[in-house]
Parts: C-alpha cells; sequence; structure tokens
C-alpha cells in the first residue's frame, strides 16, 4: 500500500491475499456443497454453479494480481534482496513486501487449483 | 548370486502372494479398481523418483560439495526445486484425478441394487427402483438377500448403499473403490466387473465389536446367469414340512428372520429363503454348512462378538441340529 509516494506494509497488507484465497474457497465449497450436497439430481447440469464460480474466480485472480503486482514492485524498487535480519524500518518493509509477494503467489496457485473442477465436473456426480 | 537372488525370493513370496486373490486391489477385475491400481502405480513411480532426486541432492550438498553456495543459486533451487516444480505436478495430478471421477460415476446400464449396512451384516435388496439422496431411505421391496451381492459381468450395477445404524463403508477392493453407507442419507456407487469369479467384500468403516466380521461375497457372472438367479432368488422357499421348520417357529426365530413360504416374516436380521444357497453365513465369516449353521445358532456371540442375535444353546443339541438341518435345505 502506498501512502504519499511511500509503502506502508503492515499486517493486513500481508495477509490481502491469503484473505481473498480464504474467501474463494469459502464461496467456491459453499456454493457446490449448496448445489450438491443433497446427492439428488446428480446428473442435472451445474452450469450456473460453474459459471458463478468462474466469475468469482476472475475477480480473486485480478485482486491477487494486483497485489502480487505491487509487492513486486515495491520489493524490486530497494534492489529486491532477502535479508530481513536487520531491526531497522527499511528491513522490516522489505521483510513485508517479500512475504506479501511469496503469500500472493500461494494464494494464486490455490485459487487456481480450487477452480480446477470447474473444468472437470459438468454435474454432481 | 544364485542363492541369494532365491533367498530374497523366497523371502518375498509371502509378500507378494498377498497381493493376489479375491479381495485384493493389485489384482483387479473391474473398471474402477484398474484405474485406481494405474494411479497407484503412476503415483509410487513418481513418489520414488522424487525421493531418489531429493536424497541424491542431499547426498550431493553433504559430500560432494561441501562449500557455500551463493545466494542466488540457493534461491533459484527454492523457486524452482521448491515452489514451480511441485506446484506443477501436484496440479497435473490433481487434474488427472479430478477427471477419472465422472467417467467412473456415469449412469450404470446394468441392475440397480439396494445394500443396507447393518450393525454387522449387510441387507440386500434386488430388482428395486431409487436415487440417491440426503434425508432418504433406501428404496423398500425387491428380492430379498444377505451377505451375498451377484452381479452380471461387463455390465455398470448401481448399488444404492444406505445404513439404519452408524456409517458403514462398502468395499469390494477387486472391483471398486469404496463408498459410506450413512444413516438418513443413499449414496451410490457403481460397480463394473470385468471377470468373472467371486470377490471378497469388507466394511471400510469402524463401526463396532464385529466390523471386522462384516464381510460380505461379489459373484460376478454372466447376464444370463444373473438373470436365472434372480428368477430363483424371487421364489418363496421350497419348505417340506419338517421338525426343523417347526422348532424355527416354536422358538422365535420368526421374529427376527423372514423364510417366504412359511409364517417367518420378522425383519430384523437376515432373510433366511435361500441361505443354503449362499456361499457363506454371518457376513461372510464361515462357509454355509449344517455344522456351522448349528454352531452359529448355538452361540453366535462366540463366533462374531457383538452380533445381536441372541445364544440358543440352551436348546438341546438335537433340536439346534434340526433347525440347521432344515435351514441346510433352504436352497
Amino acid at each position: 500500500m502506498q501512502v504519499f509516494g511511500k509503502t506502508q506494509d503492515n499486517l493486513w497488507t500481508l495477509i490481502a491475499a491469503p484473505t481473498i484465497w480464504g474467501f474463494h474457497f469459502l464461496f467456491s465449497y459453499f456454493l457446490a456443497a449448496y448445489r450438491c450436497a443433497p446427492n439428488a439430481d446428480i446428473f442435472k447440469d451445474i452450469g450456473g454453479t460453474r459459471v458463478a464460480i468462474a466469475g468469482v474466480t476472475i475477480v480473486c485472480l485480478l485482486l491477487i494480481l494486483l497485489i502480487l503486482r505491487r509487492a513486486w514492485r515495491e520489493w524490486r524498487a530497494e534492489g529486491g534482496g532477502y535479508q530481513n535480519a536487520k531491526d531497522t524500518p527499511e528491513a522490516r518493509e522489505r521483510f513485508l513486501e517479500f512475504s506479501t509477494l511469496l503469500l500472493a503467489l500461494l494464494s494464486l496457485a490455490a485459487v487456481l487449483f480450487e477452480t480446477m473442477p470447474i473444468f472437470v465436473f459438468w454435474d454432481c456426480r | 548370486m544364485r542363492p541369494r537372488i532365491s533367498a530374497i525370493s523366497a523371502l518375498m513370496l509371502p509378500v507378494l502372494s498377498g497381493c493376489k486373490g479375491a479381495q485384493s486391489a493389485f489384482d483387479p477385475a473391474g473398471v474402477e479398481s484398474e484405474r485406481v491400481l494405474q494411479l497407484f502405480w503412476i503415483m509410487l513411480a513418481g513418489g520414488t523418483a522424487i525421493w531418489a532426486v531429493v536424497i541424491g541432492l542431499s547426498f550431493y550438498a553433504s559430500r560432494g560439495k561441501t562449500g557455500p553456495y551463493s545466494d542466488r543459486s540457493g534461491v533459484r533451487l527454492i523457486i524452482w526445486g521448491g515452489c514451480v516444480f511441485p506446484t506443477v505436478v501436484l496440479a497435473g495430478l490433481l487434474y488427472w484425478g479430478l477427471e477419472i471421477m465422472p467417467e467412473l460415476r456415469r449412469p450404470g446400464d446394468g441392475p440397480t441394487i439396494a445394500v443396507s449396512g447393518e450393525r454387522f451384516w449387510w441387507r440386500v435388496a434386488y430388482a428395486v427402483e431409487g436415487e440417491p439422496g440426503v434425508v432418504r431411505d433406501l428404496p423398500r421391496g425387491g428380492i430379498p438377500s444377505a451377505n451375498e451381492i451377484w452381479i452380471p459381468v461387463d455390465k455398470r450395477t448401481e448399488i444404492l448403499l444406505s445404513s439404519p445404524d452408524v456409517i458403514h463403508s462398502f468395499w469390494v477392493p477387486s472391483i471398486a473403490g469404496k463408498m459410506d453407507a450413512i444413516p438418513g442419507r443413499v449414496n451410490r456407487l457403481v460397480l463394473e466387473p470385468t471377470e468373472t469369479g467371486v470377490f471378497n467384500g469388507a466394511c471400510a468403516e469402524y463401526c463396532g465389536t464385529a466390523h471386522a466380521l462384516m464381510g460380505f461375497r461379489v459373484v460376478v457372472v454372466p447376464e444370463d446367469e444373473f438373470e436365472a438367479y434372480l428368477e430363483a432368488q424371487a421364489q418363496p422357499a421350497a419348505v417340506t414340512d419338517s421338525p426343523g421348520l417347526e422348532l424355527f417357529l416354536q422358538n422365535g426365530c420368526a421374529a427376527c428372520h423372514t423364510v417366504r413360504g412359511t409364517p417367518a416374516d420378522g425383519d430384523v436380521g437376515p432373510d433366511l429363503t435361500h441361505v443354503a444357497s449362499r456361499l457363506s453365513i454371518a457376513a461372510g465369516i464361515l462357509p454355509t454348512t449344517v455344522e456351522n449353521l448349528a454352531a452359529f445358532i448355538a452361540s453366535p456371540d462366540h463366533l462374531k462378538p457383538g452380533v445381536e442375535m441372541p445364544a440358543f444353546g440352551v436348546l438341546p443339541e438335537d433340536q439346534i441340529a434340526r433347525i440347521a438341518a432344515w435351514l441346510g435345505t433352504l436352497e
């Protein structure tokens, strides 16, 4: 997050991407469970559910990509680096930026994994 | 060298012989079990390859190159070896595993059989019509049987599963994967055997004291043989007036067991109309012989701890023998 041109990373910016991943997981899980857990009409097409999950997935991926881009830019702006042992505001900033970057990558992969079933399952079987 | 190979073979023999037989996922006789075994071998090969690479790398790191690594090469190793490689491999495996499922669960083209897991036996009903679903019970009626399921080869038989007591799991390792039988819910499993024969099934979810003794047999036969079997099972018992029948009725057996064609119409325990035609009694644990029937009547709890049937050992031995002999005629 940039305020007056300066980065201000904190725990909220750090957990933004995993929170989106969590939201995506719950949304997909609850919607699929709502549609398929009754275990009835298992051969009925679930196109609506798949489209809804696809839509939310696109929004979630875009948001995670924005977080990723921001974290990457800020981390690279100061030359990157993986040493975070110093007890200074700058080192803390680099640590948070790099951690945000890694968590955003993990969240991106996780959201893609969670979405895979909609390309395979056309019904509830 | 040769004696050493023989010794290794001799040691491996008991282990590998366990991979064959009527209850082995390593000896598939069904479409689903073949796919599951294929999945297992590929996972095993992949797991072995990754293990070998990791062990090789750690050996190289500790013995081959003992000097320090640059930051750059260390990060590159972590990114490619620790992040990109597992993500790509897991994505591939996940997609492959997922795309197997709809194919295995496509609609059946064979009979529909209702199977109820009950502590500690399997209630079977052929020729039923029903659907899977929650807040639903298994369809009633049909042609009743117990602990033995006949299905036609090369047909997709739909098994509808449920339970009136606790969760059980229906598993025939040679033919398909397992599926839970859950109270208040009807689940669906498709069995598509590719070979004829007799296969063992088991309860694969701990359900109580006699869980390990809750087995069943699956008999896979050609379709015409299956039709003939169903027709025979639909008939009432070929009952003759016998002291065994009288004793069966006098001693209250009819309160729990049905023998169609007699006044016995209990619904608690297995239907015994054609009990002598089955390969085993007491849910797959004993071959069907008059001696085993008598032993089970006398002390079921001894043979199958936890069974709900009371012991009839208080009856004189000759009476038990007569009941068993009569049951032995019910083919």
